[in-house]
């Protein structure tokens, strides 16, 4: 059946199983591929996006659940402040390898600082430990994100 | 669309360099696929040029693109290889684009391993000198071709910034104004490299080239390619090691909506769909009975039972100095253990895809790989098509570790692809990509030493059991019952042991394949051999750092990382209860490492890893943030390994299926990571996997040192730990 989402400010109709997780409604349907597959169980966060401004894990999110829900993903976060600053740090610092979860792990990075603008250790544990990356990039991701934080006290 | 879409030229393993490259121009336009890089935004490759090598091409727009030999999991070779042509081209690293190299054996093999693959370290061994003088190459027809236009003697003309330039009367020429002209000279065989003094980029800190498209979401990874009218499929393979289909009833799956089609295979059944929604709901009613085959009762008890009896027979002999036997029989003291490690899966968190269009006489096929030509090879004896007729694109990879070095993806897709019309994107579920792994081997040691009244070694006999991957990946590696592989690690240690004897014997698990994993034999040798050598200063009653470093005399640059790790790490300082300090030192993949790993056990034995402080004399140095960056992601894959990493078997069925059952250490259990390197004028030394093989050691000895206990099978057991 079909389904009107609301992605990145831009309405589309998708005609699809209720039960379809958005994961595959933005890779394969609308070949929006930023967002990535890891594990399909919610257990790695490489599928993270926004759902109304909360990191949420796209492969276990069906799209009959989305209703007038606004979905940020990869491709637009660097439009809003605390994305913009979180992919500064990510450059700055030099985080990604292979760079495959990155997606996942900016789009927790971010909805982190957007509700948070000076997490703690802790707090970073909390919002990013839902987040694997297989090349082990924690020790920068870890700076990255108090670097961001960083910038954002000062702007 | 997807930014990544440029024709490639068909393959042609023939063709001489110079054709090739004519040949790309000539057929593909737009010749190999470019990145989306982030000043590529010039999708026209120059229509003619200069291409003095299989690696360089400057189009008369000025336009530099580099072909890349070596692929980019992570470890940062799409940056340090590019520093390696640039500083000899004189180029910036602004100036050029970056192509994947498709599968050509004789352009791009590594010289390190003799077929076009990127593992065991060594990207930047092979590379070192053959990218300098690609680099150099070029860069001197561009000055021969300036100095002949200009009337002048070469040697009063130099290159600089993309141009050449004469001093004296100011004239320059830009790389783009001379491409014509440079093209007709013949290519120079003996070209002058740089000296390390007059290096301007190699030692810098380079960005990543490939960052901005990893933190954007427009890198293109194997997963993410969207030919026209692909369709998705996703796949159930034999759950038992070597079973086959005995029946499938797919009326439920044929129902669901967007399943298109249902392939069934010899050993697999496929659900191809509109998209990977449908494809895994088809799967999931498909109801299939097995027949499991020879392997139905296999577990991994098994597998150690036979290596276990295979180390009690003789093996071939990788290393013997002095008389072993002899020693070991006068002397004062004797340690004698066995050692295990497990069976582990790769876990990339890119999922094993492929996506293949099979068409009448020839076979198009997406992919992330590590080994490009063993793909065209294997996809076309699947295809039954000669490998020209096969065209392979390379992709970024989403973490290869050894895995992607493996063709069986592509083998898998194009068997699927065969039965259906147009392109289909084959991908795994995260249950099939760990449930059907080529896994990192199990292997036994059976070890022991003799010391003298001193406590000093003066005898290390060591004989294990376990696959040679090798053997199956490049059989002519495998020589005499031994491959250098499986060895390394174990003999040419850094320790000075007078009486020394390591045999190999090789026992394959049955039914269970193997592979490369990262660190590859190091990270079973490694682990064994630095463990024991604590075992020994422990029977010897005298410090760990204190013990090896008595035993290095003709080792200075391991004796330089050891005292570098441990005073970095404040060896021998009071730590609470409980928690311990271990080291381990190593050289391996060309490299020098030393590590010190502080643990921490707490009374249920759960183990938390919370420093770790790593040396290293790597030799020169080309992207020292890649050094930093390897070390730590290296620390990272071992730690897991060691806390964590295990596959076993039961029933002929791998037991672990997704990230919950195949833990991977995440932010919150993530140690501190410092490296301290050795500056060093050596050539380099390998990266990627030094890290994975130093660590695993230096957590079971420092889980020693905190508990008293130690571990000689990995990974980590709480059980053994309690307090």
């Amino acid at each position: 059946m079909a389904f009107t989402i609301n992605i990145n400010g831009t309405s589309h109709s998708v005609d699809v199983d209720g039960d379809t997780s958005l994961l595959w409604v933005l890779r394969d349907v609308l070949g929006m591929t930023g967002t990535k597959f890891g594990c399909g169980m919610a257990l790695c966060g490489a599928c993270t996006v926004h759902i109304d401004g909360a990191a949420t894990r796209s492969c276990i999110t069906s799209v009959d659940s989305l209703d007038k829900s606004m979905v940020t993903t990869i491709e637009a976060i660097g439009a809003s402040p605390a994305g913009a600053k979180i992919q500064k740090a990510w450059l700055d610092h030099e985080v990604v390898q292979c760079g495959y979860c990155q997606s996942g792990q900016i789009m927790s990075a971010s909805a982190l600082l957007a509700s948070n603008p000076r997490p703690t250790d802790a707090d970073i544990d909390d919002a990013m430990s839902g987040n694997i990356c297989r090349c082990g990039t924690y020790v920068r991701i870890r700076e990255a994100i108090k670097l961001a934080a960083q910038s954002s006290k000062e702007g | 669309m997807i930014p990544d879409h440029v024709d490639s030229p068909a393959p042609d393993t023939n063709l001489s360099r110079r054709s090739f490259l004519a040949t790309g121009v000539a057929v593909g336009g737009g010749l190999m696929l470019s990145l989306s890089l982030p000043f590529g935004a010039s999708d026209a490759a120059p229509s003619d040029g200069f291409t003095p090598n299989a690696f360089i091409r400057i189009g008369n727009d000025g336009q530099v693109v580099l072909t890349m030999p070596y692929v980019e999991m992570g470890q940062g070779t799409y940056t340090s290889i590019p520093m390696l042509i640039a500083e000899e081209l004189e180029v910036s690293l602004k100036q050029v684009r970056l192509e994947h190299a498709p599968p050509n054996e004789k352009l791009y093999a590594n010289p390190l391993l003799g077929v076009q693959a990127t593992g065991n370290s060594n990207a930047m061994r092979g590379a070192w000198k053959p990218m300098r003088e690609a680099g150099a190459t070029a860069r001197t027809m561009l000055v021969t071709a300036a100095a002949k236009r200009w009337g002048l003697d070469p040697s009063t003309c130099q290159a600089q910034d993309g141009a050449v330039i004469h001093a004296p009367s100011g004239r320059r020429l830009a790389y783009g104004e001379l491409a014509s002209e440079a093209a007709q000279l013949p290519v120079p065989s003996n070209v002058t490299l740089k000296s390390a003094a007059d290096f301007r980029l190699i030692g810098t800190r380079a960005k990543r080239l490939d960052a901005p498209g990893k933190v954007n979401g427009t890198a293109i990874y194997g997963i993410d390619v969207r030919p026209a009218g692909v369709k998705i499929a996703t796949l159930a393979q034999s759950p038992v090691f070597g079973g086959r289909v005995r029946s499938v009833d797919d009326t439920a799956a044929k129902a669901v909506n967007g399943v298109r089609q249902i392939v069934r295979l010899d050993d697999a059944v496929a659900v191809v769909a509109d998209h990977m929604g449908a494809a895994k709901k088809g799967l999931a009613a498909l109801k299939i009975e097995w027949d499991e085959g020879a392997h139905a009762g296999l577990g991994t008890d098994e597998v150690v039972r036979k290596l276990d009896q295979a180390t009690l027979g003789p093996g071939a002999v990788a290393q013997t100095v002095g008389d072993v036997d002899k020693a070991m029989a006068g002397a004062a003291t004797k340690v004698e253990a066995s050692y295990q490690v497990p069976f582990l899966a790769h876990a990339t968190m890119e999922p094993m895809n492929c996506t293949v269009h099979f068409r009448k006489d020839e076979c198009e096929i997406w992919i992330g790989s590590q080994a490009m030509a063993r793909v065209q090879n294997m996809a076309a004896k699947a295809a039954d098509l000669p490998p020209e007729k096969v065209i392979v694109h390379n992709h970024l990879l989403g973490g290869g570790f050894g895995r992607r070095l493996e063709a069986d993806g592509a083998v898998r897709a194009v068997q699927i692809a065969q039965h259906v019309d147009g392109p289909v994107k084959v991908v795994w579920t995260r249950e099939e990509d760990i449930q059907h792994d080529m896994y990192r081997p199990y292997w036994f040691d059976r070890i022991s030493a003799a010391l003298d009244a001193e406590g000093k070694p003066v005898a290390w006999k060591n004989r294990f059991a376990g696959s040679s991957v090798l053997a199956r990946w490049l059989p002519p590696a495998f020589n005499k019952g031994l491959d250098p592989d499986s060895t390394e690690g174990a003999i040419d240690l850094v320790y000075d042991l007078p009486n020394f004897h390591v045999e190999f014997v090789r026992v394959e698990p049955p039914g269970i394949p193997t592979a490369f994993w990262r660190s590859v034999g190091p990270s079973h040798n490694v682990f064994v051999t630095e463990s024991f050598i604590d075992e020994l200063a422990f029977a010897a009653k005298q410090d760990p750092v204190a013990y090896r470093r008595g035993l290095l005399d003709k080792a200075p640059r391991a004796k330089a990382v050891l005292d570098l790790a441990a005073e970095k790490a404040g060896w021998g300082q009071k730590l609470p209860e409980r928690v311990g300090r271990g080291v381990s030192l190593q050289n391996v993949f060309g490299s020098y490492m030393a590590q010190v790993a502080e643990v921490e056990v707490a009374k249920d034995g759960t183990v938390r890893v919370r420093r770790v402080v790593c040396a290293i004399d790597c030799g020169t140095v080309v992207n020292p943030d890649t050094v930093q960056a390897q070390i730590q992601s290296g620390i990272m894959f071992g730690a897991t390994a060691a806390l964590y990493g295990e596959i076993t078997v039961k029933n002929g069925r791998v037991e672990q299926a997704n990230f919950d059952t195949y833990q991977i250490i995440r932010i919150n259990e993530a140690p501190a990571v410092e490296v301290h390197v050795v500056s060093s004028t050596e050539p380099p030394g390998g990266l990627g996997e030094n890290g994975t093989s130093a660590i695993v050691p230096a957590v079971a000895n420092a889980i020693f040192a905190a508990t008293g206990k130690r571990l000689r099978k990995m990974p980590a057991d709480a059980n053994l730990l309690k307090a």
